[in-house]
């Protein structure tokens, strides 16, 4: 008896599941949402409700302790005034060089150490490719430190070179200033461009390069009309990998970079922490913001079209 | 002849670059067993007294124990998640699917301060809480959850998709093919996913820095003592054993994963 009644009472919502079912399982870009879904949120709720709370923090004010949250574009109108603050946009130029500096050294150092795990290592590859990976998931900050250690005044170079009889006196523009920020920045990142490279220039079809060289190509000119411009991908995301992320960069500026190497992030940490103006940290965080997608998508379009013109010819 | 020259260039540019990006890193080591304050050359005596005084050093055992549950409940987040999203991506046709993988993979591309500020504005300003572990696990997560879905995209993409088919064609259900083809088959990848989001999570400095509140992750922690110049030599130290740590984890964690597929798809993270 119980079973029975049991039953009548669990079928109709068994149908009615089973239903829901059949309908989910008929649309496979329904199941596949379903299945992204909490991932989704996750991404949602941390970041882009963030970024609107930031985006709209950017418009109120502090005052002392509080905040008004009336509606005003006085922390932007602050930052581009130039006569009156000039710090704000030359800090935010300076970054940007800076970053466009590491860069640049970044990559370059990268492709031939990239090239020669493509095309070079044949036994160990393994061994080879995780002993570059692995510093790319260690301690950023111990990097970073790593080079404070080195250029200090009282550090392993100007120690060594004293202890050698090389120089008298410590060399004093090894640390604080910009250019101990972009080497320790170049070394930090390092890690980062390889792999884009590498897998490019591990994608790139052999029989290319065989038909290259039937055709009558020198090894350098297969290199700058064949593999070079294939590997480009791999460049460009290696390049983004590391540009934007460095721009906004404070940890190494504090550790190696003294007064004259701060950057933007600094700036803006010290505007969400001793300065006390998180409305105006807001504002400056997403200028540099729209500053990076601007450059970057008109990198972009620049890589574009002269794809494009390339194609026509 | 010339080819031979050639390569020789090349792996000996492959081994100083090696030296160049380890070297400095190994100095912390190195320093780390020299009996005198200051790091600088000459050497002094060899010393494990740094390590020894560590075990004492209250402020760093908690801060340890900070790291460990933070890191700990991130790898497992981010692991999840990365296995569910790289499933939908790599299996499923999705309308607008590029978009939806864009905005997954977008914290790899944002400055670290920007995740800092913003969680810590919505967090202390909007709902008026006092930032601290939970505010620390939601900033690593979001930039573990990229790494995750990365691991995982190229692990599935790396096995016979035909397998679960079979195993749905054979009367298994969907979830039950989850789990017993899907996830036996994507082990290595969930392995190395959960030691990589740990390693991440357990070194991360730029983001806890805003949240941790009165919860000092390790790094928080090795940073307030680099203030100090006497407590340089146990910083070393310190840091010696998170790099042996990190080290070996992350080998581990690239040999499970790398071991027996074809490198590599995406980004090739």
């Amino acid at each position: 008896m119980v079973s029975v009644a049991e039953k009548t009472l669990v079928q109709p919502t068994g149908g009615l599941r089973r239903r829901f079912m059949t309908l989910l399982y008929r649309s496979e870009g329904v199941r596949g949402y379903a299945l992204l879904l909490p991932t989704l949120l996750v991404m949602i709720a941390m970041l882009v409700v963030p970024l609107g709370t930031l985006a709209l923090q950017s418009f109120w004010t502090q005052i002392y302790f509080k905040l008004d949250h009336s509606f005003t574009l006085n922390n932007y109108l602050q930052i581009f005034d130039f006569k009156q603050n000039p710090i704000y946009l030359v800090l935010l130029f300076r970054s940007i060089i800076m970053s466009l500096m590491v860069t640049f050294f970044v990559v370059i150092t990268a492709y031939p150490m990239a090239y020669f795990l493509a095309f070079k290592v044949q036994r160990h590859k393994l061994v080879w490719l995780i002993l570059i990976t692995v510093p790319f998931w260690t301690s950023y900050l111990l990097r970073v430190f790593a080079w404070k250690i080195i250029l200090g005044f009282q550090g392993v170079i100007n120690s060594g070179l004293i202890s050698l009889g090389l120089i008298d006196q410590p060399l004093e523009f090894l640390l604080y200033n910009q250019t101990s920020v972009v080497i320790t920045l170049t070394h930090a990142w390092a890690a980062f461009a390889i792999l884009p490279i590498y897998v490019s220039l591990e994608k790139i079809d052999r029989s290319l390069l065989e038909a290259a060289t039937d055709l009558g190509d020198t090894p350098r000119e297969r290199f700058w009309r064949v593999t070079f411009p294939l590997s480009m991908p791999g460049v460009v995301a290696a390049g983004l990998l590391v540009f934007i992320p460095t721009v906004g960069d404070y940890v190494t500026p504090n550790v190696v970079g003294g007064t004259s190497g701060i950057m933007i992030g600094n700036i803006i940490q010290s505007l969400f922490g001793k300065a006390n103006n998180a409305p105006l940290g807001s504002a400056v965080s997403i200028v540099m913001m729209a500053a990076i997608t601007l450059l970057v998508c008109a990198f972009l379009m620049l890589i574009g079209r002269r794809r494009w013109k390339h194609a026509e010819t | 002849m010339v080819g031979a020259k050639r390569i020789d260039g090349l792996l000996a540019y492959g081994i100083i670059y090696l030296i160049f990006i380890y070297a400095p890193v190994l100095l912390i080591v190195l320093f780390s067993f020299n009996n005198g304050i200051y790091v600088a050359f000459p050497l002094k005596d060899f010393t494990f007294k740094w390590y020894s005084d560590m075990v004492h050093n209250t402020g760093l055992t908690k801060a340890v124990g900070v790291s460990l549950r933070i890191a700990g409940i991130v790898a497992v987040v981010s692991t999840v998640l990365g296995v569910l999203g790289a499933k939908a991506v790599t299996r499923y046709a999705m309308p607008g699917k590029a978009m939806v993988t864009f905005l997954i993979m977008l914290p790899l591309v944002i400055p670290a301060i920007v995740f800092g500020i913003s969680l810590l504005t919505l967090i202390a300003k909007v709902f008026g809480i006092q930032p601290g572990t939970w505010s620390i696990v939601c900033g690593h997560v979001l930039i573990c959850v990229p790494f995750s879905m990365a691991v995982m995209i190229s692990r599935l993409q790396g096995f016979d998709k035909n397998l679960e088919e079979a195993s749905l064609d054979l009367g298994e259900t969907g979830w039950r093919t989850f789990w017993r083809v899907t996830v036996p088959l994507a082990m290595p990848g969930i392995v190395a996913s959960f030691l990589l989001c740990f390693t991440t999570s357990f070194d991360e400095y730029q983001i806890a820095a805003f949240l941790s509140g009165n919860d000092a992750t390790l790094p928080v922690y090795i940073y307030s003592q680099l203030r100090f110049p006497n407590r340089l030599p146990g910083t070393l130290a310190l840091g010696s054993c998170i790099l042996a740590i990190s080290f070996v984890i992350v080998t581990f964690a690239e040999w499970m994963r790398r071991r027996g597929t074809n490198p590599d798809k995406g980004l090739g993270i």
